[in-house]
């Protein structure tokens, strides 16, 4: 890890380029990077992993998002303030030390994470992971598509059910939702709407024609009940 | 960026002529489910092929977050339900990596036993699905079938299911096979290598299928490794890339087989790579079942009740019939998966199609397609 990180520096200057522990057996750590521009970013340094002859990570195996939702962190802080006391009859300032809890929000963010092999040399994997500034409205990323075009349809997806925005992607659409769904399913915080088996459908058109229709026909039917029933009462008027 | 992005030109760009747009799919016999490809022919010749996905879509990911680690295996049967031992295996490896669990080595041999018989019967009827679809209609894919059928008996009797069999578990598997079970297997086994035979001859030099697969669907080997196709569709363009020999899992370093590699790198190559797989495996079930050693399936120490791993991450990959399957899981410390992902190979496997098929005409589209192999339960997810 170390080695690769030494190595990324010193072919592309300015890649701030930053070691993940990962505390689990599997000793899978990783690296992150920052998005950067395509010469100083994500981009170059992934085409220097794909082209450095000794690397040679030429296969870039699972691109896959995770979302981090933005966390409420509660801590017990100490405050000393100032509050006025009446002590024996006199009015005075005294300095009291309070426990108080404070909520702190810690900023959510999207990340990408891609594992790489090598196919010519057959080692692997390294893991890059990116993150965008924030989940609202900073959720773009370098495609890393034009480097390994196995990401195309993988970062599409991404695009779809995390709502991160690649830039540079050859054609970013969603991949397994329909085309006009608004939402992001795969974020933690994605609430499945009640009417979750609504599709629209060319069935939507026809119903809405047909109830359109017949309550038009029962309107009808009542205007002309009314008519007959003010008619009936006439005759019987007449006949009495 | 995402608007009109399907609509090709009504002209051709020389201003002559029309272009015709067809939607294959997604009902199409050929696609094997519900799979849709918006082809744009110039007479017979493909100008522009754009898949289209998610009918199958049920967010399997989203699913397996919300539910315990063990939970989600037999969902993992869904993914490809023509191989359900290989999903359960790579998920079980995957789990295993994270929180660095042992396997008995009679566990091991018995995933390597089934996951080749998984392999034979995958090859055979993708292979027959293939020619069904190049128009031999029924008799080859009964064939495939009739080796299938004997395999998946095999799987019922140990697992109780013949296609969504939930075998695996975290540190071995479920239960144990008997010794009437490994002699059925070896009757079975003994019988496959026949099977290949008579299952190449068949059609190996058919004229027909020669004249429309040799020099169909060409898949260079630097745009295969660069689109990260795996399985056989990679060997087929000449790489030599098996996680079976390169990835060490399980104990597949004990045994003699070989990596067919194909020079064509056409459909006709997939074909017979597939062919060439099948008896590469049977040299392994071969080994496999004569050295399989006694002793517990499952590791001892396992804990499937109350299962937390500690935090963390992994990611664990197999070589499944399709091509690399696998799991890239984080835990959070609780009992749910934070993240689960699954690298499908059928979709990624995909993303070179429109290559594949530039400039061919339509009905090749159907045998570059199929050559592909794909199952969609595993695309769609």
């Amino acid at each position: 890890m170390e080695e690769i990180k030494a190595a990324i520096e010193a072919a592309v200057p300015g890649a701030g380029v930053e070691i993940v522990v990962n505390p689990s057996v599997s000793g899978q750590h990783s690296l992150r990077l920052r998005p950067g521009d395509s010469v100083s970013g994500a981009v170059a340094v992934a085409k220097f992993l794909r082209d450095d002859p000794e690397l040679a990570l030429d296969f870039l195996s699972n691109v896959t998002g995770v979302d981090w939702p933005d966390k409420e962190i509660a801590e017990k802080v100490k405050v000393t303030r100032t509050v006025t006391k009446t002590v024996e009859g006199v009015e005075q300032a005294v300095e009291e030390t309070v426990e108080e809890t404070r909520k702190r929000v810690e900023p959510g963010c999207l990340e990408a994470v891609y594992h790489l092999f090598s196919v010519a040399k057959g080692h692997g994997p390294v893991v890059l992971r990116i993150k965008t500034e924030n989940r609202t409205d900073q959720v773009e990323l370098p495609s890393l598509t034009p480097v390994w075009r196995s990401a195309e349809f993988q970062e599409r997806e991404i695009f779809d059910l995390y709502g991160i925005v690649f830039t540079g992607h050859p054609d970013l659409r969603r991949l397994l939702m329909w085309e006009g769904f608004k939402d992001h399913p795969m974020r933690r915080d994605y609430v499945e709407p009640d009417d979750f088996e609504y599709e629209p459908t060319a069935h939507d058109e026809v119903l809405k024609r047909a109830m359109a229709h017949q309550a038009k026909q029962k309107a009808a039917e009542t205007v002309a009940g009314a008519a007959d029933a003010g008619a009936g009462a006439e005759g019987t008027g007449v006949g009495a | 960026m995402r608007e009109g992005w399907n609509r090709p030109p009504v002209m051709k760009p020389d201003g002559e002529g029309e272009l015709l747009e067809v939607a294959m799919g997604p009902h199409h016999p050929s696609t094997h489910g519900v799979f849709r490809m918006d082809v744009a022919l110039d007479g017979e010749r493909v100008i522009r092929l754009k898949p289209v996905f998610g009918y199958l879509h049920r967010n399997h990911e989203k699913i397996a977050e919300g539910m315990s680690y063990l939970g989600s295996m037999p969902f993992t049967d869904r993914l490809d339900y023509l191989c359900p031992l290989t999903n359960n295996w790579a998920y079980a490896l995957a789990v295993e990596k994270l929180t660095g669990q042992e396997v008995p080595e009679r566990a091991e041999y018995l995933r390597v036993i089934l996951g080749e018989l998984t392999r034979v019967q995958n090859h055979a009827s993708s292979i027959g699905f293939l020619i069904q679809e190049m128009g031999a209609s029924g008799t080859p894919l009964m064939y495939a079938f009739k080796a299938r059928e004997k395999i998946l008996d095999l799987f019922e009797e140990l697992t109780g299911a013949r296609m969504m069999c939930n075998y695996m578990r975290f540190g071995g598997c479920r239960v144990d096979a008997s010794a009437a079970w490994l002699d059925a297997t070896r009757k079975v086994v003994a019988g496959l290598p026949g099977f290949v035979d008579e299952f190449e001859r068949l059609l190996r030099t058919n004229e027909i299928l020669m004249a429309r697969t040799q020099g169909v669907g060409i898949l260079r080997p630097e745009l295969a490794v660069n689109a990260g196709v795996t399985g056989p569709m990679l060997r087929a363009s000449g790489v030599n890339y098996d996680i079976r020999k390169v990835g060490g899992y399980g104990v597949y370093n004990r045994f003699k087989f070989r990596v067919p590699l194909g020079d064509h790198w056409d459909v006709y190559d997939r074909y017979m790579i597939r062919m060439l797989e099948m008896r590469e495996s049977i040299k392994i079930l071969e080994q496999a079942l004569k050295d399989i050693p006694g002793g517990p399936v499952m590791d001892a120490k396992a804990k499937l009740r109350g299962f937390r791993p500690k935090p963390g991450e992994a990611y664990g990959r197999i070589e499944s019939p399709k091509g690399e399957l696998g799991f890239y899981l984080i835990s959070d410390g609780g009992p749910n998966p934070y993240r689960y992902r699954v690298r499908p190979p059928s979709l990624i496997n995909l993303t070179i199609l429109e290559d594949m098929c530039l400039g061919q005409n339509v009905a090749d589209v159907v045998l570059i397609f199929g050559s592909v192999d794909i199952i969609l339960g595993e695309v769609d997810r």
